[in-house]
């Protein structure tokens, strides 16, 4: 196949030339499946719909051809935009829509009987496709499905959905072909596995392009001691902002993106045009900031991840990173968003956050250079979204098992997925899968006597399709301002995260969307806010997604603390070092550091197991239950990614005893059952499998009828029914996610006989930091009880009142 | 079992920390809002399938209160059934504990707005009860001396430096007590809100649940 004549002249008439992995792209399309990686801006996109673009040219069609999945919406709209030039100026008949979660309910109604040539979606959208009646007529025609930003979307359960959905429907499209995109990975065949069976899958490399040119930023001022968010290098980022067209600057999560925004224009004395962008602000906001952005009307945008992904932003010619980018491969995505379009090397300059990430922003450097990417792969099977596709395939009508079973198993990670589990999935959906059996008449999908599976009532399908979608938003609150007649009919400026909203009195103050507010009420999972312009916010905690620092950048920085390589460093960081050095010690690789001390009437343990967030996470846990063995009163503990810390009543004289000994895995299991990690865990399963709804088409939850809490279930479950689904479901994913296990087990492996212990008057230079993190942990523990006690001696004191 | 022992028109009362009341010497034990047959109800509208396992736990807790009391009479204050069907969602293991705890004592079931209807299996309903110079119903009345009730289900939540704690609880002051709910599978209203706020004096007592009572001054609590 070559490309037509009349498409060839107009990309010569563009001035355009294909680079040489769009035209291998090309030439390959009747492969059965295709992997492109390439780095950010290589045109992959072009690459990947130049087939498609040909083939309906010399076969024109009113059918769905191209099936197009991207993880974010605004990518999608995105596309839609890029695709629509070729389609005018060629003067082609294709049609081409997105389907998103923004798209409105008459539309989509309409794709379902009429869809477009190629369509642009999420797994999400295209999940709930695929659970509608009309799924054999709208696929049966497809030819091409391309999964872009592949890499991002398979590092989480939404690539498990994602491909659920497409075994799905590739029944009814035998002959489809399958086109990942994919930004630079360390492994391609392992991305290429979720396409095709192994080694059926071409894998395309682009040329890796220029090295970027990356450097630390030059402040006059050096990095805090502790903290996150960078605000001391705000005079030398206005003047990058000043030097540059359009600069990107990223941050870690959405809290930070918000108070380095306020701070930010606070300091822009110039009034240069800049904006806030992240995922918890109003979409009506969001889009505003897009549109100026691709105008060009912006010098510069604080955002997240929420822009990590392929969008065109035009002329950035600046992507600064603020804080440690916790993966190498993040960094050199982030950094790619500079010069999208040119083929000159991209400029990026990183800020670390607090003097520890300096290091590893160091370390992220000599990476990119020596060309050493991070991966951590997921590879257990989510029980929870299996269940999930179940639900939404019965929406679609009736179905044998053993059909869907089959299909499941077609996809790579799935081939050795075993019929108990399917079986186990398959009895949840039914009846609940609860060990005691009752409520026949009330199941949710029943089996008739030739063994199909169906809806009990297929008026429920609605409310199923409504809940489905495997990330979790059900733990934020919209934020709305208060009108003036005090009915909450204001404009909605974003959203909280509910734990932080219900810790709000009100009058108390906090940021979002670069504005403060000030809080009125909570009121039917709305915070009501007014104006408050003058006064000094308490901080929104929205934790956004967080990463573990890699194996790869924690070697690295044991490495260079170990062997003190530190000439290279800046001044201020030796000083630092020297100063954590002769204050207590260095962290090695080969030995575990922990340092105790006292600070306001707690007794703080501080263990350096450098194994990454998630992993010093469990660590938290696995201290606090032998905290709580040996009397010690633990009352909570915080983690970071190279550090934990530990709090309790009593001083921990002996802190080798916390990591040492035979078993000190075992009895795990009893105590993270028990532990909030394992709630929250349990909290998002329980909503992708369907037990608990996000949200009911016009029913509203308000006062008493409020759902009890999603504790009270995993309680009960424990007690009557420990062997169910869910519970399983749970633990496999606090163990993969939050609790990173094989890190813990070297972590472990490696303290057997190597623990050094210093015992210190006041927090040392590296524990510091871990006094102001936030997302700690509290220890549901006799601790509690005694604070409880005091808490409510100190209430009835204050009161002034004898009992 | 700990308790907290108060007064109400003159008798003593012991809230315990399950969430039962004991008049010790009318030997009544008094719970309110079982709501026995909730995911029965909420399973039947299609609404998912929650674990139906709040009926016997909540007797089980139930049954514990009975062995260390050793009561003469149960009071149920209402809201006993999720709704006028929830007697299906029993079991026969549950049937048969609810008859064994109900035998050799005399056993009230008073109506609330989730079962307004005489009960079938388990025993006739009653609107109130009164036992000079007490009167149980399940919504407190205006203006009532001497008063137990449930229906609010109070909570109540207090900060600690690292997290948030969230009880049951019973609020009490010189004319009326409410109850805190007592079935596995109920939710709660904050004892800040105003539906309770004007049920009460300033000089109200707040009692919390949990493994040991304990007790707050309602005043403090705002």
């Amino acid at each position: 196949m070559h490309i037509p004549d009349k498409i060839s002249k107009w990309i010569r008439a563009k001035n355009w030339t294909l680079h040489e992995h769009q035209i291998r792209m090309f030439k390959s399309s009747e492969c059965s499946s295709q992997l492109l990686i390439a780095p950010t801006g290589s045109g992959k996109t072009l690459a990947g719909f130049l087939p498609t673009i040909a083939d309906l040219y010399l076969n024109p069609s009113q059918k769905l051809h191209t099936l197009y999945i991207s993880p974010l919406k605004a990518l999608a709209s995105d596309i839609k935009r890029n695709l629509e030039t070729p389609i005018e100026e060629l003067e082609l008949k294709i049609s081409v829509e997105d389907r998103t979660g923004d798209t409105k309910q008459s539309i989509k109604k309409k794709q379902r009987v009429i869809p477009p040539n190629i369509l642009l979606t999420t797994p999400e959208s295209l999940a709930l496709l695929m659970s509608y009646p009309e799924a054999p007529s709208i696929f049966s025609s497809l030819k091409r499905i391309i999964v872009d930003e592949i890499h991002a979307i398979t590092e989480s359960k939404r690539g498990d959905q994602l491909f659920l959905a497409i075994s799905n429907i590739r029944k009814y499209c035998l002959d489809a072909k399958i086109i990942g995109l994919s930004a630079t990975v360390n492994d391609p065949s392992l991305i290429a596995g979720w396409l095709a069976p192994t080694n059926d899958c071409d894998i395309i490399l682009s040329d890796p392009g220029l090295v970027p040119e990356i450097s630390i930023l030059a402040t006059s001022e050096p990095p805090p001691w502790a903290g996150a968010g960078g605000l001391y290098s705000i005079p030398e980022i206005i003047t990058e902002i000043e030097t540059h067209k359009t600069t990107l600057i990223f941050h870690n999560t959405r809290a930070q993106a918000e108070i380095f925004f306020h701070n930010l224009w606070l300091a822009n004395s110039k009034n240069l045009p800049i904006a806030i962008h992240h995922g918890s602000l109003d979409k009506e906001q969001r889009n505003h900031v897009e549109t100026a952005m691709v105008r060009g009307e912006l010098r510069a945008v604080v955002c997240t991840g929420s822009l990590d992904l392929g969008i065109d932003w035009g002329s950035v010619d600046l992507v600064i990173q603020i804080g440690a980018p916790r993966q190498v491969k993040r960094l050199i995505q982030r950094i790619g968003r500079a010069n999208h379009s040119h083929s000159g090397a991209s400029k990026g300059l990183i800020v670390p956050a607090n003097r520890l990430e300096v290091l590893e922003c160091f370390m992220a450097l000599d990476a990119i250079y020596e060309n050493k990417l991070d991966s951590e792969l997921q590879t257990q099977i989510p029980l929870d979204v299996i269940c999930q596709h179940l639900l939404l395939v019965a929406c679609a009508g009736p179905f044998m098992p053993l059909d869907i079973f089959n299909e499941i198993r077609t996809i790579e990670k799935y081939k050795n997925f075993n019929r108990e589990d399917f079986d186990q999935c398959l009895d949840f959906c039914i009846s609940g899968g609860y060990a005691l059996k009752k409520y026949n008449q009330w199941h949710r999908l029943i089996q008739t006597s030739n063994g199909a599976v169906k809806l009990r009532d297929p008026r429920i399908a609605n409310r199923l399709r409504m809940n489905a979608g495997t990330i979790q938003d059900s733990d934020t609150l919209k934020v709305r301002y208060k009108s003036k007649r005090g009915k909450s009919k204001g404009s909605t400026i974003g959203e909280v995260e509910e734990a932080f909203a219900v810790s709000l009195t009100p009058g108390d103050t906090f940021l979002i969307g670069g504005k403060i507010v000030k809080f009125e009420s909570l009121r039917e999972m709305v915070v009501e806010v007014s104006p408050r312009p003058e006064k000094k916010p308490k901080i929104a905690v929205f934790s956004g997604t967080k990463f573990s620092t890699s194996t790869l950048l924690c070697d690295r920085i044991l490495r260079t603390l170990e062997e003190k390589r530190w000439d290279n460093l800046p001044e201020y960081l030796c000083r630092w070092l020297e100063h954590q050095a002769s204050f207590s010690e260095l962290p090695q690789s080969n030995s575990v550091l922990i340092e105790t001390f006292p600070r306001n009437k707690l007794n703080y343990t501080c263990v350096y197991g450098f194994a990454g967030r998630n992993a010093q996470q469990t660590l938290g846990l696995l201290l606090t239950k032998r905290m709580e063995e040996l009397g010690l009163n633990p009352v909570g503990f915080v983690a970071n990614d190279y550090t934990t810390l530990v709090w309790g009543l009593t001083k921990v004289v002996e802190p080798k005893k916390l990591l040492q000994g035979e078993n000190i895995l075992r009895g795990l299991d009893l105590w993270l059952s028990n532990n909030a990690v394992m709630k929250r865990t349990f909290r998002a399963v329980a909503t992708v499998a369907g037990l608990i709804e996000r949200n009911l088409p016009g029913v509203k939850k308000s006062g008493r009828q409020a759902t009890f809490s999603s504790d009270i279930l995993y309680d009960t479950l424990l007690k009557y029914d420990p062997n169910h689904l869910l519970l399983k479901a749970t633990k496999i994913e606090a163990m993969q996610g939050l609790v990173d296990f094989g890190r813990i087990e070297n972590m472990l492996e490696k303290t057997k006989n190597h623990i050094t212990h210093v015992d210190l008057k006041r927090p040392s230079p590296f524990s510091a930091p871990l006094l102001l993190e936030a997302g700690r942990i509290p220890i549901h523990g006799s601790a509690i009880e005694l604070m409880l006690d005091s808490e409510i001696n100190s209430l009835i004191s204050d009161a002034g009142l004898e009992y | 079992m700990n308790s907290y022992d108060f007064y109400l028109s003159g008798e003593k009362l012991s809230a315990l920390s399950s969430g039962g009341l004991y008049w010790s010497d009318k030997k009544i034990l008094c719970v309110s809002d079982l709501h026995f047959g909730k995911t029965h109800r909420l399973n039947r509208t299609g609404a998912g399938a929650l674990p139906p396992y709040e009926n016997i736990d909540t007797l089980k807790r139930l049954q514990a209160d009975i062995c260390a009391t050793n009561p003469s009479c149960v009071i149920c204050l209402g809201d006993s059934f999720d709704d006028r069907i929830a007697e299906q969602s029993f079991n026969n293991a549950e049937t048969h504990l609810l008859k064994i705890l109900q035998k050799d004592r005399d056993w009230i079931w008073i109506s609330g707005n989730h079962d307004p209807y005489p009960s079938l299996q388990f025993g006739e309903s009653i609107s109130s009860f009164s036992k000079s110079p007490i009167t149980f119903r399940h919504i407190a009345l205006k203006g009532e001396i001497g008063e137990i009730s449930g229906h609010y289900h109070p909570k109540i939540s207090i900060n600690l430096s690292n997290a948030q704690i969230t009880r049951a609880c019973f609020i009490a002051d010189q004319k009326r007590v409410i109850m805190p709910a007592y079935g596995t599978y109920t939710g709660g209203l904050s004892v800040r809100s105003d539906e309770i706020k004007v049920l009460f004096e300033n000089d109200a007592t707040v009692m919390l649940t949990g493994n040991k009572i304990r007790t707050v001054p309602y005043s403090s609590c705002f």
